[in-house]
């Protein structure tokens, strides 16, 4: 059985079994191997995507749920604020093991998509399901005020 | 992945010049094991190559590749590395790129451990300083010599800057890559003079990671993203007991998976091989497995806890004995005495462990996030049944350790071996990839200890004796490494705690090793990840019985190490110790000294009426000799403190009756982003030789917030963590 969608902007079709978790899609079937596995129960967002621009844990996603619709995983960003998290990443120096960054920046880029100057008590709301066990959660706050800032200034 | 240049890989350090120098320019000298597409290990350019030692690969095309001999699992080793390289070198931060070392101890043994290839103690900038800086100097005293020869000047006419070796001001000029074809014909100096550190324009600066952008976009490769041609990926199901064993299997239901290929059972269990993940974790879950538990751990935390409090009243071997600790105590005015209990925790890095295992008649390839390569060299060999050389390892970026991945029976490589040798050894890659419940309850925990300390002050409040007796199970026995116990004591048991610095005139340090068959294993910071709390948090309590502050009180004892004393003054300076804090809120100090690396924190926090804990700042000051990159000392300051807060907020690992209680990060609660305090470094400035990083800021953490909530709420924790007993 077949599941049609639309992956980083490209209609896809995957012949796979459609109850298979869409980070196994993406990451096995698809051949997106950014997109990471780190508890397989929404509680670490080391697999969050944008399901229509919405971020999702894609481990607890069966495929057969974005079927007709638009995600996109960490290589798919082309969107401004995406540009803007990812410069920010890199210029606060943000990861260390960098696994679960894959994750984070997409929860972060999800966020400024939808509220362009979060609070800290806003970061703490969007991104407290993505775990750091390096916890490079300073940098990430600091990134996400960065990036926001970059955009806002920016024509 | 391509492996043609393996065989390359071979030749000793001597062979590697002579050939070199023999084949001239056009050698590509076979360091170019990965093939892997991804940029880090991306293939070199082709064209000549200067190879002037196993550390350093130049090419025609300006590219200067550092060969890293640690795994980059975090801790920035990557960048360390190639900053003293480059510094040496004078190369252009822009051109430098790292590539990871093969298994290889004869070039790469790290030497503070002897002869042992491998990342840990947080000693990959400390033993390799002076070597790496040598491999840059030489290169470049040979670039030098290279330049000198094709314009036939004196060298001492010639200076290099950012990747360019100028005569005599700029009346000619060359780039590295214009002179690989003369370099490499050229002797290797034996001597060569080191920068003057005030020279230096790398280290000490921020180098930017040579990582990071990989690590922003996806690009980074670690092994759960290696996919080979036919590639099969396996699932194991471990013994749901430490110590139990397959009786028999029914594996009929598990076969009819669609995409399950093969299920067979290993020595560690039995494992489903299939044509995904997906299929694998399906026919996993069908498995019908009895287990024999006969000489399985079937006791409970909760037991073996009181079993060690039991032994803590037993007599225990002496780990260090100064003065007469028992007759000052007798004879002290004022006694105090307090005990500590730490349960077992998991590493729980990011990237749940897993290996890819290529394993054929006479050679077995393997990918992984490798910590401990000659050890994983050498059980893997013993598993497949070949010779270490044939046993071959690309070190792939780890996505977290902090410990785990370095371990005496490289568990998850053997596993990986076993199951590709069961599946028949028939060259088929194998990834064997643990899920997180694996990684939750599979053991190599951070032991459970039990810790009683006394202490005794006379009549002026001055601490005369002091003894501490610790119970728990000992890292290393029962491993290959069991040769490091010594009169019956593992050091890395006792360790923070017969080494405590302060000034008492009688110290007793006792150690009771116990044994279970919960397998264990060294966590961030190994012994001082519970010494050091179990010491800072009753030193605290010992000044506020004499009617002391805190950092006072530490600091007269610690007149005779001024590198504690330092850190102890500038936390507590930049931290405003003195400044009075509102209602609610305290503030706690700690210091310690680990892998020669010296730390003190000051926490503050907020404790509200319930009792909830909310550690707002923490001030730390670190002393690692000379700072090779600040960032990144303050971001393994950052991260320390943020793993450790975790711990000692809610990380335990319980059993009952032999079962893990916990399966995910439902049940091993871990730190988030809104728990994470603000978080100040200051880094000492120093030009002593470096010391690590990635660990040493773990350790005060826990009794610096500890301290911070007596002074908040006037309630000490005995028990961890902390959410055990709010």
């Amino acid at each position: 059985m077949s599941t049609s969608f639309v992956l980083n902007g490209k209609p896809t079709t995957l012949d796979v079994d459609p109850k298979m978790p869409l980070l196994w899609a993406v990451r096995e079937v698809a051949g997106l191997p950014g997109t990471k596995f780190g508890c397989g129960m929404a509680l670490c967002g080391a697999c969050t995507v944008h399901l229509d621009g919405k971020a999702i844990r894609s481990c607890v996603t069966p495929l057969s749920a974005v079927a007709g619709r638009a995600v996109t995983t960490i290589e798919g960003l082309d969107s401004r604020p995406a540009m803007a998290v990812q410069a920010a990443w890199v210029k606060l120096q943000v990861p260390q093991c960098g696994y679960c960054q894959s994750g984070q920046i997409m929860s972060a880029t999800a966020l400024l998509a939808t509220n362009a100057a979060p609070t800290d008590a806003d970061i703490d709301t969007a991104m407290g399901g993505n775990i750091c066990r390096c916890a490079t959660y300073p940098r990430i706050r600091a990134a996400i005020h960065a990036a926001a800032d970059s955009i806002k200034g920016s024509p | 992945m391509s492996s043609k240049n393996l065989a390359a890989r071979q030749p000793t350090r001597r062979d590697f010049l002579r050939s070199a120098a023999a084949a001239g320019a056009a050698l590509t000298i076979g360091f170019d094991w990965s093939g892997s597409t991804r940029r880090a290990f991306a293939a070199p350019a082709a064209g000549a190559t200067f190879t002037p030692n196993a550390f350093l690969r130049i090419g025609s095309d300006n590219s200067v590749t550092v060969i890293a001999k640690h795994v980059e699992m975090g801790q920035g080793a990557y960048t360390g590395i190639a900053t003293v390289v480059a510094e040496e070198l004078d190369a252009d931060w822009t051109q430098v790129r790292v590539e990871s070392a093969p298994a290889d101890a004869k070039r790469y043994a790290n030497l503070a451990f002897g002869t042992l290839q491998g990342t840990g103690g947080s000693s990959a900038m400390a033993n390799s300083w002076v070597q790496l800086r040598e491999a840059g100097a030489k290169a470049r005293a040979m670039l030098l010599a290279a330049a000198a020869k094709e314009w036939k000047v004196p060298v001492t006419e010639l200076s290099v800057e950012q990747g360019t070796v100028y005569h005599a001001g700029d009346k000619r000029r060359a780039a590295f890559g214009a002179l690989v074809a003369t370099a490499v014909a050229l002797p290797v100096p034996d001597k060569v003079q080191l920068k003057d550190p005030k020279d230096f324009k790398l280290i000490g600066r921020h180098a930017p990671r040579v990582d990071a952008a990989a690590k922003s976009n996806g690009t980074a490769q670690f092994t759960i993203d290696v996919a080979l041609p036919g590639m099969l990926v396996a699932l194991l199901q471990r013994a749901p007991l430490f110590g139990a064993t397959v009786r028999s299997f029914d594996a009929t239901a598990a076969a009819a998976v669609p995409g399950v290929v093969k299920v067979v059972q290993v020595p560690a269990g039995v494992a489903v091989i299939a044509k995904s993940f997906w299929a694998a974790k399906q026919g996993r879950a069908a498995l019908k497995i009895d287990w024999d538990d006969a000489h399985a751990e079937k006791r409970s935390s909760a037991a073996l806890m009181d079993e060690y409090r039991r032994l803590a009243e037993q007599p225990a071997l002496p780990a260090r004995m100064t003065g007469d600790a028992a007759k000052a105590l007798q004879g002290a005015v004022r006694k105090v005495s307090a005990s500590y209990e730490f349960p077992y925790l998991a590493h729980a890095p990011m990237e749940p462990l897993d290996a890819v295992v290529k394993l054929s008649a006479n050679s077995c390839e393997i990918w992984a996030g490798d910590q401990f390569q000659t050890v994983d060299q050498a059980n893997a060999a013993r598993t497949a049944g070949l010779d270490p050389q044939q046993v071959s390892i690309h070190t792939l970026y780890a996505g977290g350790s902090f410990g785990r991945r370095a371990n005496p029976g490289s568990d998850y490589i053997v596993e990986a071996v076993s199951i590709a040798k069961a599946y028949g050894a028939d060259g088929t890659p194998i990834k064997l990839q643990w899920t997180r419940e694996d990684d939750i309850r599979g053991g190599l925990y951070r032991p459970m200890y039990f810790h009683k300390l006394e202490a005794g002050l006379d009549t002026k409040g001055e601490l005369t004796g002091w003894r501490h007796v610790i119970v728990g199970q000992s890292i290393v026995a029962g491993t290959p490494f069991a040769a490091f116990i010594k009169d019956g004591i593992d050091a890395t048991s006792v360790e923070g705690a017969a080494t405590i610095a302060y000034a008492i005139p009688n110290i007793a340090v006792e150690l009771s090793t116990t044994t279970t068959g919960v397998p264990v294993l060294w966590w961030r910071v190994v012994g001082s990840s519970h010494t050091v709390h179990a010491v800072e948090c009753f030193i605290d309590e010992v000044a506020h019985a004499a009617g002391q502050d805190g950092f006072a009180f530490r600091r007269k004892l610690l007149e005779q190490h001024p590198r504690l004393k330092g850190v102890l003054e500038l936390a507590a300076d930049k931290a405003g110790w003195n400044t009075p804090l509102p209602p609610g809120k305290g503030r706690g100090i700690a210091v310690a000294e680990a892998f020669n690396t010296f730390v003190a924190q000051v926490a503050e926090v907020t404790v509200d009426k319930d009792g909830q804990v909310k550690v707002d700042r923490v001030v730390c000051a670190v002393d690692c000799g000379t700072p090779i990159n600040p960032d990144i000392i303050a971001a393994q300051m950052e991260g320390g403190i943020g793993f450790g807060l975790g711990a000692v907020l809610y990380g335990a690992i319980t059993l009952k009756d032999g079962r893990i209680e916990q399966e995910n990060f439902n049940g091993y609660r871990v730190l988030r982003i809104n728990e994470m305090p603000q978080v100040e470094v200051h880094i000492v400035p120093s030009s002593e030789p470096p010391t690590g990083v990635g660990e040493p800021g773990v350790a005060p953490l826990g009794p610096a917030v500890a301290n911070a909530i007596f002074a908040a709420s006037g309630k000490r924790h005995y028990v961890l963590p902390f959410s055990t007993n709010a």
